[in-house]
C-alpha cells in the first residue's frame, strides 16, 4: 500500500495502528494494523460501512480513545512526531492548535448560549497570543473565508439563528481557528440537504488547498468521497482494505468486496434490476455482480390505485390561545403542502423527492390518513381516504425512516407484527396469528424464531426487514414508504431496495416513496414527482424527469447530487 | 463492533441461567440482593411487630417510667432486656421502632400509589392529547407546586375537620394524611409523564399504530405506558421515602398522626428533642432504620428499572 506523495515528509503518519477494547468477556481488538500517511494539502477520504472503524481512526489519531479502549499497537506521528502517547495538557495543545476536528452534527457541538463570535475569539485566544481585539478580526477573516454572508452581524449571533449548513460553516471555521496541519472531518455532511452538502464539499476542498492542510474526511457517501478526496482507504471490519488514488479506487477496486460495494449503490443515471449486496460478517469476497438494465416499462396505461387532486396543508405555528390573547398576536399559518396532485399506477412505484421541509412526508401522512388535509383529496381506489372508513386501513401501510424509532422497544417482534392482524381483526386464534407472523418474517428473509426477541437484538437492516414484515402482515396493496433506507449502510440499503422490489414483483404491490436521496428514486420509481417548498415543481416518467430535467430546481438537484462516476 | 455472539450456556442451573430476564438480573446484581434482603426484613418486622416487641411502646399501662433514658444494651428494673435503649417515658426503642415503621410503611406506600393513580392518567392524556386539558392541567400543576406540602396537607385537615365529626377523627387521621401526602405529590408525576409522552408520541411506533386504527387508550395503554416505566419507577422509589419524611414533619407539627399511632417520624421528632443532653440513642436507630428502609427501596426501585428495560438484559 504504497502512497504516491511527492511530500518527504508526511504531516500524518499512521503505522500498524491497533486499537482493542477491554470488555468483561476478554479483549476486543477493534482496529487492527491501520496504516496511512496524508500529505500537506491532500484529502484523504475513508469509507467504510458503520462499524467499518472510520470514525475509530480518527478518534486514534486525536487522542480521544477512552476507557475500555486503548491504542494497542502501532504509532501515530504528526509532523515526525509520535504522538500517540501522549496525555492530558500535552495532548490538548495538539487538538485544537495543531489538528482541528469536524463533527457531524455541528449544532450538538456549538454551545447555544455563546454567540458565534465568542465561540471563535475563545477558540483562537486560546491557541494563539492575541488580544481580544486581534482575536475578533482574525474571527471576521475566518467568517468571511468560510462564505458566510454578512459576516460582521453574524459574530454577535448565537448558534440557533443559524441553518444547518451555515453553521457547518462555522464548525469548519473553528477547525482552522489556530491554523492547523491536519483537519480531521468526521460524517461533515451526513447531516445536510444534497445543495447544501455540495456547497460545504466546496468549501472543505478549497480551504485545505488553499492553506495546504492535511486533512481526513470520514464518511460513508462514496459520492462525497469522489468529489473531495485525492486518496480514498476502504476499511471494513477494523482493517484497511485498499488505499490509492480516488479514481483508481472507485473505477477498478481491486478488492472484491470493494468492487461490490461500489457496485451496490444506486446511480442516478441508470436503472438496475437488483443491486449487488456485498456480505457482511462474511469473509470479504466478492458476490457475482448482476446487473441487469431494467426494460423499461412503456408507460402502461394501468388504472391508477391511489390519486391525490390538489392536496393542501397548512400548520398553525401560532402560540397558543392564552399567550395569543396575552401578547396580541396574530395567528401564524405554514403553508406545508400547497396544490399537490399526482396519480399512481397499479403495480407501479411513485417517488417523491425534494430537500428537508420540502413537504413531501406532509404529502406521505395525508395520504397515509396519519394527518387530515386542509383541503384535497385523497382518492384510494377510487374512495375517498377521508370520507369512507371502509377496510382501507387494512389495504394502505407504511414503512418509516428510523427503523429503531418505528418499532416499541418494549414489544417483542411477534407482538409487532401481529398488532395489525388482531386489530384489523384479520386473524382470530392465537394458532392462525402465530403462523401469519411467521409467514410475514418467511417473506422478508427471517426466520420465525425471530419472533420471540426484541426490537434492539437486531441490526439496522434487520429492522428495517421487521417493520416491513409488519406492513406486510395485514396484506396490503399499498405501501407508503418514507426514507426507508436513509438509516442504513450502503450495503443494507441494496438488500432492503432488492427485497421491496422483489415484494412487488411477487405480491403485485403499489409503493409511493419519499426519498431526499436521487439515487435512491431512480433505482426504485417508474415516475417520479419533485416537491419544492410545498408544490410539486415537476412531474412525470422517471426516466424522462431525471435525464433531462425540466424545471430549474430539479437541474439543481441533479447537479449537486454527488456522484461517485464525477470526476472532480 | 455489532456481531451478536450465540454461545451455548454453560451447564450452571438456578436464576443466573433462568428463562426469567429479570431473575437472570437478580442472580447478577449482588447490590440488589442485600437491599431486597433488608427491605423483606423490614416488611416482615411489620407485620410481626406485636409479636416480636415485647412491650406495647404505646400502651401506657405497660411502660416502667423507672426505667427512663436507659442506655442500649441494658436491663430494667423488671428485667426486661432494652437492646436499643428506652425513651424518657421508659418505653423500649427497639419496640417503639417496630410499632412506628407499620405506620410508616403503611403511609409511605398508600400515598405513592394513590399520587401515581392520580397523576400518570393525567399526564398521559395531558401529554397526549395537549391543547385546552393540558394548558389547564399544567397550570393547576405549577400553582400547587407554589404551595409547600405541609399548606396543603393543613389545608385538606382543615377541611376533613369542618366535615368529620368530633368522634371519627382519629380514625381517619391516617386516611387524610395519606391523601394530604399523595395530593401534593401527584403533581411530580403528571408532570415527568406528560413531558415523556410529548417525545415517546412523536416516535414513528405511535404513527404506525395510529395508521391501523388503534384508540388513544391502547396507544397510551400499550405502546406508551410501557416506555415510561424507567422515570416512573424512579420517581415513586424516590416520593416513597419522601412521603415518610413528610408524613413525620407533619406529626411534628401536631397536623398528623395522633399520638397513639406513631410513626418512625414521630419517634425522629421525639428523640430529636434529646439529642442534645446526651440521650443519642433515642434519635439515632429510628433514623438508621428509616435510612435503611428509604436506601433499598431506592437501590430495588433503580435495579427494576434496569431489570426490565429489554435493551439492558
Amino acid at each position: 500500500m504504497s502512497s504516491s506523495d511527492t511530500h518527504p515528509l508526511p504531516v500524518l503518519r499512521v503505522r500498524d495502528l491497533g486499537v482493542t477494547f477491554d470488555t468483561y468477556r476478554g479483549p476486543v481488538q477493534v482496529l487492527r494494523d491501520v496504516n496511512f500517511e496524508i500529505a500537506a494539502g491532500e484529502i484523504l477520504g475513508v469509507v467504510g460501512e458503520s462499524g467499518a472503524g472510520k470514525s475509530m481512526t480518527g478518534a486514534a489519531v486525536i487522542g480521544l480513545i477512552d476507557p475500555p479502549g486503548r491504542i494497542s499497537s502501532g504509532s501515530v506521528e504528526l509532523d515526525g512526531e509520535r504522538i500517540d502517547g501522549l496525555r492530558g495538557e500535552a495532548m490538548r495543545r495538539i487538538r485544537g492548535r495543531r489538528i482541528g476536528s469536524i463533527f457531524q452534527d455541528p449544532l450538538t457541538s456549538l454551545n447555544p448560549v455563546y454567540t458565534v463570535g465568542r465561540h471563535l475569539v475563545e477558540t483562537i485566544r486560546t491557541h494563539l497570543p492575541l488580544t481580544e481585539a486581534q482575536a475578533r478580526a482574525r474571527a471576521l477573516e475566518l467568517l468571511e473565508e468560510v462564505e458566510i454572508p454578512e459576516a460582521r452581524v453574524r459574530l454577535g449571533q448565537y448558534p440557533h439563528q443559524f441553518s444547518g449548513g451555515m453553521r457547518q460553516r462555522v464548525a469548519i471555521a473553528l477547525a482552522l481557528c489556530a491554523e492547523p496541519q491536519l483537519i480531521i472531518a468526521d460524517e461533515p455532511t451526513t447531516a445536510l440537504d444534497v445543495s447544501v452538502q455540495a456547497q460545504i464539499i466546496a468549501l472543505l476542498r478549497r480551504v485545505c488547498r488553499e492553506r495546504q492542510a492535511a486533512a481526513m474526511l470520514i464518511t460513508h457517501d462514496m459520492g462525497v468521497i469522489a468529489e473531495t478526496a485525492d486518496r480514498v482507504m476502504v476499511m471494513y471490519q477494523g482493517r484497511v482494505l485498499e488505499t490509492g488514488p480516488v479514481r483508481e479506487v472507485l473505477d477498478r477496486p481491486t478488492q472484491p468486496y470493494t468492487r461490490v460495494l461500489m457496485a451496490a449503490i444506486p446511480s442516478v443515471h441508470q436503472r438496475l434490476e437488483r443491486l449487488p449486496v456485498p456480505e457482511i460478517g462474511a469473509p470479504a469476497t466478492a458476490a457475482p455482480v448482476r446487473a441487469e438494465p431494467v426494460p423499461h416499462a412503456a408507460a402502461a396505461e394501468g388504472k391508477a390505485l391511489l390519486e391525490v387532486r390538489d392536496l393542501g396543508k397548512e400548520f398553525d405555528l401560532s402560540l397558543g390561545w392564552l399567550e395569543r390573547l396575552v401578547s396580541q398576536q396574530p395567528r401564524r399559518m405554514l403553508q406545508a403542502v400547497d396544490g399537490v396532485s399526482f396519480k399512481i399506477r397499479q403495480g407501479s412505484t411513485f417517488g417523491l423527492v425534494g430537500e428537508s421541509g420540502s413537504g413531501k412526508s406532509t404529502v406521505a401522512r395525508m395520504v397515509a390518513g396519519l394527518t387530515v388535509p386542509t383541503r384535497g383529496q385523497v382518492l384510494f381506489d377510487g374512495q375517498d381516504r377521508f370520507r369512507t372508513q371502509t377496510d382501507l386501513r387494512r389495504r394502505i401501510q407504511m414503512i418509516f425512516q428510523d427503523p429503531y424509532a418505528s418499532l416499541n422497544p418494549r414489544w417483542t417482534v411477534a407482538r409487532l407484527i401481529a398488532e395489525p392482524l388482531e386489530v384489523l381483526g384479520l386473524s382470530s386464534d392465537p394458532n392462525e396469528t402465530a403462523e401469519r407472523v411467521a409467514q410475514a418474517l418467511r417473506r422478508v428473509r427471517m426466520t420465525p424464531d425471530d419472533a420471540r426477541k426484541y426490537p434492539h437484538q437486531f441490526s439496522g437492516g434487520q429492522r428495517q426487514r421487521i417493520a416491513i414484515a409488519r406492513a406486510l402482515a395485514s396484506q396490503p396493496e399499498f405501501i407508503i414508504c418514507d426514507e426507508p433506507t436513509s438509516a442504513l449502510d450502503v450495503s443494507v440499503q441494496a438488500q432492503v431496495l432488492n427485497l421491496m422490489r422483489d415484494l412487488q414483483d411477487e405480491f403485485g404491490l403499489t409503493y409511493l416513496l419519499i426519498s431526499h436521496n436521487l439515487a435512491v428514486i431512480r433505482h426504485m420509481c417508474d415516475d417520479i414527482g419533485v416537491m419544492q417548498r410545498g408544490r410539486l415543481v415537476e412531474a412525470g416518467d422517471a426516466q424522462e424527469v431525471l435525464d433531462a430535467p425540466q424545471h430549474e430546481y430539479t437541474r439543481a438537484l441533479m447537479a449537486a447530487v454527488p456522484d461517485i462516476q464525477h470526476a472532480h | 463492533m455489532s456481531d451478536v455472539i450465540d454461545r451455548p450456556a454453560p451447564a450452571r442451573r438456578g436464576w443466573r441461567q433462568s428463562d426469567s430476564p429479570v431473575k437472570r438480573a437478580f442472580a447478577r446484581s449482588r447490590t440488589v440482593q442485600v437491599a431486597s434482603a433488608v427491605l423483606l426484613l423490614i416488611v416482615l418486622a411489620t407485620l410481626l411487630a406485636p409479636w416480636l416487641a415485647w412491650q406495647n411502646p404505646f400502651d401506657s399501662a405497660s411502660l416502667e417510667l423507672n426505667d427512663a433514658f436507659l442506655p442500649p444494651w441494658s436491663e430494667g428494673s423488671t428485667g426486661a432486656f432494652y437492646a436499643l435503649g428506652a425513651d424518657d417515658q421508659g418505653r423500649d426503642v427497639a419496640s417503639a421502632i417496630l410499632y412506628g415503621l407499620r405506620m410508616s410503611v403503611l403511609v409511605g406506600v398508600s400515598a405513592v400509589l394513590l399520587s401515581l393513580c392520580i397523576g400518570i392518567p393525567l399526564g398521559l392524556v395531558a401529554g397526549y392529547a395537549g391543547g385546552w386539558f393540558d394548558t389547564l392541567l399544567m397550570r393547576i400543576a405549577d400553582v400547587q407546586l407554589t404551595f409547600p406540602v405541609i399548606l396543603v396537607a393543613m389545608l385538606i385537615l382543615g377541611v376533613v375537620r369542618g366535615v368529620v365529626p368530633e368522634g371519627v377523627r382519629e380514625q381517619v387521621a391516617v386516611l387524610v394524611i395519606i391523601l394530604a401526602i399523595a395530593l401534593s405529590d401527584w403533581v411530580q408525576y403528571a408532570r415527568t409523564v406528560r413531558g415523556a409522552v410529548m417525545v415517546e408520541k412523536q416516535k414513528d411506533y405511535v404513527l404506525a399504530a395510529q395508521l391501523i386504527g388503534r384508540s388513544r387508550t391502547a396507544i397510551l395503554g400499550q405502546h406508551i405506558l410501557p416506555n415510561l416505566l424507567a422515570p416512573i419507577l424512579v420517581i415513586a422509589a424516590i416520593s416513597f421515602a419522601h412521603a415518610i419524611v413528610a408524613e413525620s414533619t407533619l406529626s411534628y407539627l401536631g397536623v398528623g398522626l395522633p399520638p397513639t399511632q406513631p410513626s418512625l417520624g414521630t419517634l425522629i421528632r421525639i428523640g430529636q428533642s434529646f439529642l442534645f443532653s446526651g440521650e443519642w440513642w433515642i434519635l439515632l436507630f429510628p433514623s438508621l432504620v428509616l435510612l435503611a428502609l428509604a436506601l433499598s427501596v431506592n437501590l430495588v426501585g433503580d435495579w427494576l428499572r434496569d431489570a426490565l428495560n429489554p435493551k439492558l438484559q
